[in-house]
């Protein structure tokens, strides 16, 4: 159990409220609480704002306990890696058991507040977010496969479908498509950092397609994936969800991304190591705001509807 | 070393448990309101006295 087996060697053990919020990864949780948002008005049916507000909050809190559980567990994998040293666990402000219990009373509570203000199918899908996101992706994925960050991030694509149900109480097909939006999103996303942030991974031992299959293979992949977006992400563009705002930036933005994929594709590492890796630090960045202006465009859409603006 | 009634570390105890307290309280508030919107909502409705009984 590499996360029970970490110890704290610092003598700072009195963490502040900050310190515990920090467990909860608050990035990770804005993005959760954004989309969930986006399912949840994108969906047909219209929601209470007491009852929406409850439910986007406990997505939004069992999200932050899985951060939590993975935190626990990744404690020997974020004290080697730059990027996540100063997390609270190896940082050596919170014990790896503070976060253990953390995490899983606040999954407990999340789940059951969730079924309470909403429904049971979207608490089951919650559970079953922080399942898979605690024990598929950080206990066994992880550390085992080059998989791990296309099969992880179903995780991180559960959010606007929980939405989504929380409305609706049911599962269809606009679900699925914003589901599929970001977990195809993730693994370009992921690889584009792996290949710019390359000792940090090889150093904590997490085997990143990178290490697996080699740069170039990942440059093949992030291309494929992306050709892939282009189709979903257009084509949703013509559902429920959709309409002439959310076209329009779904196919400049893919346009643009496609742009960024075939770049890092085209390239190999001594053209990147020149300039520090600027196509792929580009591609990272277009990747957040990418995923972010989807979302925001369906958002749009649904709040046009009602004035008869938005939609088809 | 001078020895200070009031430590760093007793401002931050402090700070936490406040934010506790406020988050609990938060939560209980929120609890009411949604018992609230569930009771008042069309779709709801008491159950039979029958049904109590049994």
């Amino acid at each position: 159990m590499p996360g029970a087996s970490y110890t704290v060697t610092s003598k700072e053990t009195e963490a502040s409220l900050g310190d515990y919020f920090a467990l909860l990864k608050p990035r990770v949780m804005s993005l959760v609480i954004f989309t969930a948002f986006v399912g949840m008005l994108a969906a047909p049916i219209s929601v209470h704002p007491v009852v929406g507000f409850a439910s986007i909050l406990f997505i939004a809190v069992g999200a932050g306990a899985s951060g939590a559980l993975n935190m626990w567990w990744d404690a020997d994998m974020d004290a080697v890696m730059k990027r996540t040293a100063k997390r609270p666990i190896p940082a050596g402000k919170v014990q790896p058991g503070e976060a253990l219990y953390l995490g899983a009373a606040l999954s407990g509570m999340a789940v059951m507040m969730l079924a309470l203000s909403s429904n049971l199918l979207a608490a089951g899908l919650l559970a079953f977010t922080i399942f898979f996101y605690a024990v598929i992706y950080t206990m066994w994925l992880k550390r085992s496969t080059s998989q791990n960050i296309v099969i992880g991030g179903a995780a991180g694509a559960f959010p606007p479908l929980i939405g989504w149900v929380v409305a609706t109480g049911s599962m269809s097909i606009e679900g699925w498509l914003m589901f599929a939006l970001i977990f195809i999103w993730t693994p370009p996303h992921f690889w584009a950092l792996a290949l710019f942030m390359r000792s940090d991974y090889d150093d904590a031992g997490v085997p990143m397609m990178t290490v697996t299959h080699g740069r170039p293979s990942t440059r093949r992949h992030i291309l494929g994936y992306t050709i892939v977006l282009f189709i979903l992400a257009v084509g949703t563009g013509f559902t429920s969800i959709g309409g002439p705002i959310y076209l329009l930036s779904a196919v400049i933005l893919n346009m643009l991304f496609l742009k960024g994929a075939y770049d890092i594709w085209s390239r190999d590492e001594n053209i990147s190591e020149t300039d520090n890796y600027a196509a792929e630090r580009k591609f990272f960045k277009l990747s957040l705001l990418y995923l972010f202006l989807h979302f925001g465009a369906i958002l749009a859409e649904a709040l046009l509807r009602p004035w008869g603006l938005g939609g088809w | 070393m001078a020895l200070k009634v009031e430590h760093e570390i007793h401002q931050r105890r402090k700070g936490r448990n406040v934010g506790v307290g406020l988050m609990l309280g938060m939560f209980v508030v929120l609890v009411l309101a949604l018992t609230f919107t569930k009771i008042t909502s069309g779709d709801f409705e008491l159950p039979k006295a029958n049904e109590i009984a049994q």
